[in-house]
């Protein structure tokens, strides 16, 4: 995990979901820890889209519930 | 008193944010102050205050400004010990999220359909101020938006009024707001060019209701926000009552999409059918809020329609958009806000703007300094492009 890397993605969780940087942490769940909805999600994976210049295709956030899984997901795409 | 309703409806909240002031009496001081200048931003209002981070990037400044006057109504109204399931809020807007779709559409063109915002719909659509505010409050009654431009608050309160009177809910909170300025210049500029481009905005800058010189309105955000409730209710819980809503009347011109109809027309029936809702006679109304845009259309057939009603000069009339400029989808809430504070301080605000009255016109114009009145029935004017016309009684509650 470079830190380079985790330090942009967390600047946009940070971004679109308004909560305190120490909260991004990988076992965060979207849902119960960073009150995140449907559309927050949305709004972040645009945003990591645009950070990182990646897609992400809707079928690939099945199962995404946590900081960590949404984090691997875009390493496995740079 | 019967006039097909079931009860009595008091006005027991106020809340209003406008460049002239936040809160009732910041703002009813400043409507004896200067005449508007230019775009009236309120520049004051922090939208911190009200929303934690993520709810304010997720709110469009007119649902921010409806949410923070209900808030103000609210707290001013006290405890209201009500049925959440009987509390109902009908707001008013003209133009709803525009700063949202304009931010959006900006973004569509620079980067494609890819990126623009899931909240998108739910920020700029007219429901938004309603639906944040009964969010906020818990309020599960009827909660709907009237769009009627200019006249949007009037006919929030009006069928909020309903409601109450009807006995569907002991409580609405009620009124309407606006945020169309947008941003100053360029790209980011719809909602000035637009109102600039139809010849409606004051080529001046000058907001000067019924003066001959007058050449269109100076364009404002702001919020006004009302709590009605059943008189007894009102009453059984001490609240302080600021007014009776006497009666309302709704009509349209059926003629053009922006100017008035010659004379008035629409106005006029819509004056005579509010006065006779209120049961009472023109001789009895004792000030009359105006809609008084400083249009030079608006403003005429706005007087020949007073006159036509009232006679010659008829009662005192002012114009409060001389000092708050026109809040397009809020005014008629500034205006009912207005209108009830006069009742309350025995006090007519003056006319801003206004030095040289127009000739064609022959009202009664307050001007110059706030002038006293014994309190009786106020009518508060609103005319909205697309010839709606709105009208609210009130009057001074009952001992």
């Amino acid at each position: 995990m470079s830190d380079a890397t985790f330090e942009k993605f967390k600047k946009c969780a940070v971004d679109v979901l308004q909560v305190p940087e120490d909260r991004i942490v990988p076992e965060a769940s979207f849902a119960d820890d960073l009150n995140a909805d449907s559309l927050d999600l949305v709004e972040f994976v645009m945003a990591l889209e645009e950070a990182f210049a990646i897609t992400v295709d809707e079928t690939e956030l099945d199962g995404i519930d946590t900081v960590g899984q949404a984090y691997e997901l875009v390493v496995s795409k740079l | 008193m019967d006039r097909g309703r079931r009860h009595r409806v008091v006005v027991t909240g106020l809340g209003v944010i406008a460049s002239c002031g936040i809160g009732k009496d910041a703002f009813f001081a400043g409507l004896s102050g200067p005449a508007a200048e230019g775009p009236q931003r309120v520049d004051e209002f922090d939208p911190s205050v009200w929303f934690d981070a993520k709810e304010a990037r997720q709110t469009d400044r007119f649902a921010q400004l409806s949410v923070a006057a209900a808030q103000l109504a609210l707290d001013d109204a006290g405890e209201l010990l009500a049925d959440p399931t009987r509390c109902g809020v009908i707001f008013g807007t003209g133009t709803g999220g525009l700063a949202t779709i304009q931010e959006q559409i900006i973004l569509l063109i620079a980067k494609g359909p890819q990126r623009v915002s899931p909240r998108l719909v739910p920020m700029m659509m007219g429901n938004a101020g309603a639906a944040a505010i009964s969010i906020r409050f818990g309020w599960r009654g009827p909660c709907e938006t009237v769009v009627t431009a200019c006249a949007s608050a009037t006919h929030a309160i009006s069928n909020a009024f309903r409601l109450v009177g009807d006995g569907r809910c002991d409580a609405v909170i009620t009124g309407g707001a606006e945020a169309a300025i947008t941003a100053s210049g360029g790209l980011d500029a719809i909602g000035l060019a637009a109102f600039a481009n139809m010849t409606a905005l004051s080529t001046s800058g000058h907001s000067r209701p019924f003066d001959r010189r007058r050449d269109g309105f100076v364009i404002a955000e702001g919020s006004g926000a009302l709590v009605l409730e059943e008189l007894g209710q009102a009453r059984s819980r001490n609240a302080h009552i600021y007014a009776e809503i006497l009666g309302a009347a709704s009509t349209a011109d059926a003629y053009h999409i922006t100017a008035p109809a010659p004379g008035g027309q629409g106005a006029v029936a819509c004056m005579e059918l509010a006065l006779e809702d209120a049961g009472i006679s023109p001789s009895e109304v004792a000030c009359i809020n105006g809609h008084g845009t400083s249009t030079p259309l608006n403003d005429l057939a706005e007087a020949e329609a007073i006159s036509k009603v009232f006679g010659r000069p008829g009662p005192p009339v002012t114009s409060i958009k001389g000092v708050t400029g026109h809040s397009l989808g809020a005014a008629g809430a500034l205006e009912a806000v207005a209108s009830i504070l006069s009742i309350e301080h025995g006090l007519i605000p003056p006319t801003a703007g206004l030095e040289e009255e127009d000739p064609e016109i022959h009202l009664d114009i307050v001007t110059g300094a706030a002038r006293p009145f014994t309190p009786g029935p106020v009518l508060s004017n609103s005319f909205g492009f697309g010839g709606h016309n709105g009208c609210l009684v009130f009057g001074p509650p009952s001992p």
